[in-house]
């Protein structure tokens, strides 16, 4: 399915300086992996040794947190805004 | 002095010069303020400190500012109580309160962080300052802009409590009420702080914010006569200031202004209806499970906390536990403290007097040892917590005799003798 991704600073210097991008994948998982296809480096960046997304960062789909849904493995659809945004912010 | 050698990533270790920006381009971990400890050792002693103002300030060399403090000149070195009618109830030897209840200038811990984030934008030149808050940020921030002239934007969650909106929009800043929970905020400013060039005190100047917090534990530590409590019981949020906590007393040791081991054990205090950092200490897991807040405590009302996987290693690490607080329990604990010790804190004060409680009467802190509470907040802020708990025994006309009669119907008249 294809989404727009928003890229967050510190991934920009993998996009081209683009800090939106479309992407596609039936699942997070897989969209990783298109991202990865278009902007190599990415992946390593997104996920960790083990191939789970990083602690710190979070991934959000039409503004929820993919750990309020199915994880890496949400099911994507047609014109879903992706954000991926470092977990590191905030303290009340 | 040149004791800061910039920022380095808790998580790779990479280092990066000293500049607005909070988590590692690699692994997008925290980054931290670096300092030169060997320069600051022998330099910093405990004459030095006390030789110091009587503010959060007599600490300076241990916080990342270099230049002059902009800001907040007379922030911290609240009182440090000893508890001894608190302690009788809950049969403890030895309770104290570090009450920050009363911190200048905006009644609660917050003022340490944003003195240090705000004296920050001016050194790096900055004109607006902004945050992400549940209220007494948004008070502290507002508040600290105003002294330092510059522009400020203040998010917060729209249902947050009237003082708290009224206790910002005092200061005159852009307050943006949004609709949403804390979390929702939080992500909302990430985006926003990546695209406007701001001071985001808890985002891009996150680092050097959260290092204000070490100032509390410095000050335990001196207040207690240069030693560490046996237990220390801190309130829960985005899990902050049990690290920096913890972080003071470590840095003391290194400096030789206490002596080591540290046997200090630290506990999380968190609400029942919000309570993921200290359900990942209960669990005994480093896997934080975020959760929708449902919790009258809303200043600690923080569902995904971006310190929650370090409060959790230093509950651990240190020996410490957790505990959550009902809706009823945080009630309880506010009234308690009030009625032994004449403390009226906000609702997170409550959840940690309550988690106290439950951590002595589960035997997790011994009776024999000493304990010191958190109290980070003002009551005064949070009335509507007990508004419906509380009213005025006896309403009369200015009458002696209409006092006399209604003082005699209250349960309690035959011990009200006349004089």
């Amino acid at each position: 399915m294809p989404v727009l991704v928003r890229i967050p600073t510190p991934l920009r210097s993998l996009t081209a300086g683009h800090a939106e991008i479309r992407a596609k994948g039936e699942t997070v998982s897989e969209l990783v992996e298109d991202l990865e296809r278009q902007f190599p480096g990415l992946r390593e960046r997104l996920l960790d040794d083990q191939g789970a997304i990083r602690r710190f960062i979070n991934f959000y789909i039409n503004e929820e947190d993919i750990r309020f849904l199915q994880g890496a493995q949400t099911v994507l659809k047609d014109g879903d805004q992706v954000s991926i945004v470092p977990a590191i912010a905030g303290g009340s | 002095m040149d004791k800061l050698k910039g920022l380095k990533c808790r998580e790779c270790g990479r280092g990066y010069p000293a500049s607005p920006v909070h988590v590692c381009e690699f692994c997008f971990g925290p980054l931290e303020v670096d300092y030169r400890y060997e320069a600051l050792k022998g330099r910093v002693t405990r004459e030095s400190i006390a030789a110091g103002p009587p503010s959060m300030w007599r600490y300076k060399d241990l916080l990342p500012v270099e230049g002059e403090v902009a800001v907040g000149h007379s922030v911290g070195f609240t009182p440090l109580i000893r508890a001894r009618n608190l302690a009788s109830v809950l049969g403890v030897a030895e309770i104290y309160i570090k009450n920050d209840s009363v911190c200048h200038p905006t009644w609660s811990f917050k003022d340490r962080v944003v003195s240090v984030a705000v004296t920050k934008a001016r050194e790096f030149g900055f004109d607006t300052v902004a945050c992400a808050s549940t209220g007494n940020l948004a008070n502290s921030v507002a508040a600290h802009a105003a002294e330092a002239g510059l522009a400020s934007f203040i998010f917060v969650p729209a249902d947050l409590e009237a003082s708290k909106i009224l206790g910002t929009l005092v200061y005159n800043p852009t307050l943006v009420a949004v609709q949403g929970t804390y979390d929702e905020v939080n992500r909302l400013c990430s985006e926003i702080a990546d695209k406007y060039r701001w001071a985001f005190v808890n985002v891009n100047f996150r680092p050097y914010y959260a290092e204000g917090s070490k100032s509390y534990g410095f000050e335990i530590v001196e207040q207690l006569g240069w030693r560490t409590p046996g237990h220390i019981v801190v309130p829960c949020a985005g899990g902050s200031l049990i690290t920096k906590i913890w972080k003071a007393i470590v840095e003391m040791a290194a400096l030789g202004l206490i002596e080591g081991p540290i046997r200090t054990k630290m506990h999380a205090a968190q609400a029942a209806g919000c309570g993921p950092i200290v359900t990942m200490i209960k669990d005994d897991t480093d896997v934080l499970r975020p959760v929708r807040p449902s919790t009258i405590a809303k200043s600690l009302a923080i569902g995904n906390p971006a310190d929650g996987y370090y409060a959790y290693r230093v509950a651990k690490d240190s020996g410490g536990f957790g505990a959550h607080a009902t809706d009823e329990e945080i009630i309880e604990g506010m009234l308690l403290l009030a009625r032994t010790e004449g403390i009226f804190t906000e609702t997170a004060g409550g959840v940690t007097v309550a988690a106290t409680r439950k951590l002595v009467e589960a035997g997790i802190i011994p009776r024999h040892e000493s304990v010191v509470i958190c109290i980070t907040g003002n009551g005064l802020k949070t009335p509507d917590a007990l508004a419906d708990r509380l009213a005025p025994q006896l309403t009369i006309r200015p009458s002696l005799s209409l006092f006399d009669e209604a003082l005699a119907r209250l349960p309690f008249h035959a011990a009200q003798e006349e004089r």
